[in-house]
């Protein structure tokens, strides 16, 4: 991998406090949502201040790291480390939403058929209307109505899928010195973005006011409400952190041949379209 | 491996914030944050001992004489998560941080600013597992967790505050794992002296790569677990209740995902690092370097496909409880090799018996303790009798404290010289070696025969016919707890000041950190060594 010696010195940044107070916002955040969670009010002040912390940090190392990589600190051997990184993060977000898809598995295939075993061999006396099949809410669990994969998830793949391309498009752009392409394709996929969360926030709007369908809708509505939300919040990490790349693009940074800024949002971007693809089929339509 | 250069020798100081606590607090530099995570690991080392050291002086005589029950099982978790997230494993990351760029011949962590994150998220975590202590005291909730370190539901979704405190703990400690991990592979796979492939990679950067990988595949399905369980508890869903179609078993089964892992997740730096001691004291190469890499890729991969073996008696059907029994078994042929290797560097070598050797030759005895005790829990027929009994608390702790904090021990009595540039104490060293091992097993193997008799485990109280072996574990944990200020003390002695060493420390080291002065300087390896 490293066959031959580097030409120069390897960047070590110099101390920062950004880290450090970054994990003081994350704990004012935590304590406060603990707080307001068990019923102490001052905690929702805590959450915010904390917040505030993490935000003001997150402008703050990001501007510093933006800094760096303008002012030239940044050579092939510092981008390497940058490359691998975000593969091994992004590997780690998917380990994330592994365990609530091996949940869904694990409800859809075992606990609910199990419970409905457990009735027909009881006679059909410990829950008469509950035959365990999937989608259930469970023996105890109210009625409700599952969504139904072709009609807003159906246009929300579409949206995904497209803004895959016009992400690519826009990188063509960049690998050919078109700054306007470039633009325009970040642009575009940031509308798609937006787009999807409107749907998506649509959705759950109906969901909640007229399917029945809550996050309390036993296993069902669990599995469908943790998968898709956290889905939903990575999108919108995502379309922030395509801004603002475009941000950057539409003030001339980025060249041909250095964009790992550029090339780590997208490949989130594929990403958190992958596990779309999963929801999609796993979720909605089967 | 020989070297074509070495770094210019000169104590630079980084410019910026350079003085008193702020150094800390801001360091980009992998030496100061990897002393920040060995203090900081060794402080909690005496937090939850401390808190260990309560429960056993309640269980030195049956009855309740000194707290309720509750209190008891709040101490037991905490001291569990304690040891494992904010003693162990940043013990581990520490050496990781002070020894992987001195011994690949890189001029530090990949990513430095990130690398002092990981640090500064461990004393939130470790503040919001504690605090419920505290916030007790004035009335504020009913105290920590006190459903065990294994946070299983339908307990965990009706207990206090402390629980939550306890997600968010895991939280934080699972983020700075992660990063961490990340930061440490690209490390090795970027930041290796020109020269080093991977098959000249130190057995110790082996080791924590994977761990790495281990972390990162299973830290996040903890994190799932942890949250699944958040909103069980305070949002209303069902993953764990079976009126909603939910199990509770499910929560096992995510749990035990990152649980099993994450024994060999604290043994693989271990493994790692007792090789290189054991070579350095026999005056020999490593025996079978490649059979301990394919090894520990071995352990690696079976360790995330046997992790039901800790509940086989949930009632799961039949052809999983074979399946993971015998996987769990294969487990052990890995280990063997390890444990092969182990003994053959040290056939026939020059031995002499320094205290970082001793504690490698503690650690192989005692450790295969473990390993044995383990075949037989992982018996189906036989587990049924000893699971959740003390037989599996003497079995983990013969794993986790020998294999792993001794083994800390033996990397910290190795490695302290080169980084203090002064001499330990050899005669406290031993004194805290033997006092060590005879009080860990006065302490632990009575623990294996109130399991086979039946004792329960996380119970305060017992019938009487249990009670001597108890009372000799009690006397023994106390003198064990004690004999660790002996470590503490000499570590603090060592750091003061002392006999001065060489770079090399002891004449039968081999690596590139022993080209490097004692101390090293602050910034090494600028110039990167090269490799033949
Ligand atoms: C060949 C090696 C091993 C085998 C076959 C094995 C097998 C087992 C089994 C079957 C159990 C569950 C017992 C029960 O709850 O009924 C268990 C528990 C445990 N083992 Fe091992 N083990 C081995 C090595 C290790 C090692 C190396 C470690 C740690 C470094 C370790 C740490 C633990 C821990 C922490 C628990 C209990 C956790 C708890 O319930 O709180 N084991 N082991
Ligand atoms: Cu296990």
């Amino acid at each position: 991998m490293n066959a031959a010696p580097h030409t120069h010195a390897y960047y070590v940044p110099q101390p920062s406090l950004y880290p450090f107070v970054l994990s003081g916002g994350m704990f004012l955040l935590l304590l406060g949502s603990i707080l307001a969670m068990n019923g102490f009010g001052a905690g929702s002040w805590v959450m915010l201040g904390g917040s505030g912390v993490i935000v003001y940090v997150l402008f703050g190392w990001f501007g510093k790291v933006i800094g760096e990589s303008q002012g030239g600190s940044y050579r092939e051997w510092e981008d390497k480390s940058f490359r691998y990184g975000m593969v091994w993060f992004i590997a780690s977000e998917v380990m994330f939403f592994a365990a609530f898809f091996g949940a869904l598995f694990y409800v859809r295939t075992i606990s609910v058929p199990e419970l409905g075993n457990m009735q027909a061999a009881h006679g059909a006396t410990l829950w008469p209307d509950f035959a365990g099949t999937w989608p259930s809410a469970g023996p105890k669990g109210a009625a409700f109505t599952p969504m139904a994969a072709w009609g807003i998830p159906a246009i929300n793949t579409a949206l995904l899928l497209s803004s895959g391309v016009t992400v690519t498009w826009a990188h063509w752009g960049l690998l050919q010195n078109s700054r306007r392409q470039l633009s325009l394709g970040l642009a575009a996929t940031v509308l798609l973005g937006i787009a999807f969360l409107v749907l998506q926030a649509y959705e759950y709007h109906h969901a909640y006011t007229e399917m029945g369908l809550t996050l309390g809708a036993g296993a069902y509505g669990a599995t469908f409400f943790m998968l898709t939300g956290f889905h939903g919040f990575h999108v919108t990490l995502g379309a922030i952190m395509l801004s603002v790349i475009l941000a950057r693009s539409m003030q001339g940074h980025f060249t041909a041949d250095r964009h790992f800024g550029f090339e780590a949002v997208t490949w989130y971007w594929h990403f958190v379209d992958v596990v779309w693809l999963l929801l999609f089929v796993v979720v909605y339509w089967l | 491996m020989s070297i074509a250069t070495t770094a210019p020798d000169h104590t630079h100081h980084d410019s910026g914030y350079s003085g008193g606590l702020l150094r800390w607090l801001t360091t980009t530099n992998h030496k100061d944050i990897g002393t920040l995570y060995m203090t900081f690991a060794l402080l909690m080392f005496f937090v939850g001992g401390a808190m260990i050291l309560a429960v056993r002086a309640e269980l030195f005589q049956p009855g309740l004489q000194m707290m309720q029950p509750e209190f008891f099982n709040q101490l037991i978790g905490v001291h569990a998560l304690v040891m494992i997230f904010a003693a162990l494993m940043p013990a581990a990351t520490g050496f990781a941080n002070w020894q992987i760029p001195l011994m690949i011949g890189a001029p530090d962590m990949a990513l430095p600013r990130l690398n002092n994150w990981g640090f500064w998220l461990l004393p939130p975590a470790a503040t919001l597992l504690v605090l419920p202590f505290a916030l007790a005291l004035f009335g504020i909730g009913d105290g920590a967790l006190a459903t065990g370190w294994t946070m299983y539901a339908p307990l965990s979704v009706q207990g206090g505050l402390g629980v939550d405190f306890a997600i968010f703990a895991v939280h934080l400690f699972g983020i700075s794992s992660v990063m961490g991990s990340i930061n440490i592979i690209v490390t090795i796979f970027n930041m290796r002296a020109p020269g080093m492939t991977m098959m000249k990679l130190p057995l110790f950067a082996w080791g924590w790569l994977i761990t790495a990988f281990l972390l990162i595949a299973t830290i996040p399905v903890l994190a799932g677990a942890v949250t699944m369980l958040l909103t069980d508890r305070h949002f209303g869903t069902h993953f764990f209740n079976a009126a909603g179609g939910g199990d509770p078993i499910l929560f096992q089964h995510l749990f035990w995902f990152f649980g099993h892992p994450e024994v060999y997740i604290l043994l693989l730096p271990v493994w790692g690092l007792i090789p290189h001691v054991l070579s350095t004291f026999s005056r020999k190469p490593v025996y079978g370097y490649k059979a301990q890499v394919y090894a520990f890729i071995a352990i690696g991969l079976l360790s995330v496909v046997v992790w039901a073996h800790h509940f086989l008696t949930v009632g799961l059907p039949v052809p999983a409880l074979i399946y993971f029994m015998f996987s769990t078994m294969a487990i052990s042929l890995p280990l063997a090799v390890l444990f092969f290797c182990w003994i053959a560097t040290m056939w026939r070598g020059s031995i002499s018996f320094e205290t970082p050797m001793l504690f490698a030759i503690g650690f192989i005895v005692l450790f295969g303790i473990a390993g044995l005790t383990g075949l037989v829990l992982a018996d189906v027929a036989a587990d049924a009798q000893y699971h959740h009994s003390y037989f599996v608390v003497a079995h983990f702790h013969y794993a986790l404290f020998t294999g792993g904090i001794m083994g800390v021990m033996t990397g910290v009595y190795y490695w302290l010289p080169k980084w203090t540039g002064h001499m330990y104490s050899e005669t406290l060293g031993k004194w805290h070696f033997w006092l060590t091992v005879v009080s860990f097993n006065l302490t632990f193997m009575p623990q294996f025969f109130l399991g086979l008799a039946g004792m329960p485990r996380r119970i305060p109280d017992y019938a009487l016919q249990f009670a001597e072996f108890n009372a000799i574990s009690t006397v023994g944990s106390f003198i064990l707890g004690i004999s660790q200020l002996l470590f503490a003390w000499n570590i603090w002695q060592c750091v003061r000041g002392g006999a001065k060493v060489s770079g090399k420390v002891w004449e039968g080291a081999d690596g590139l950190e022993w080209q490097l002065s004692s101390p090293p300087p602050h910034h090494s390896w600028e110039t990167q060594p090269e490799v033949k």
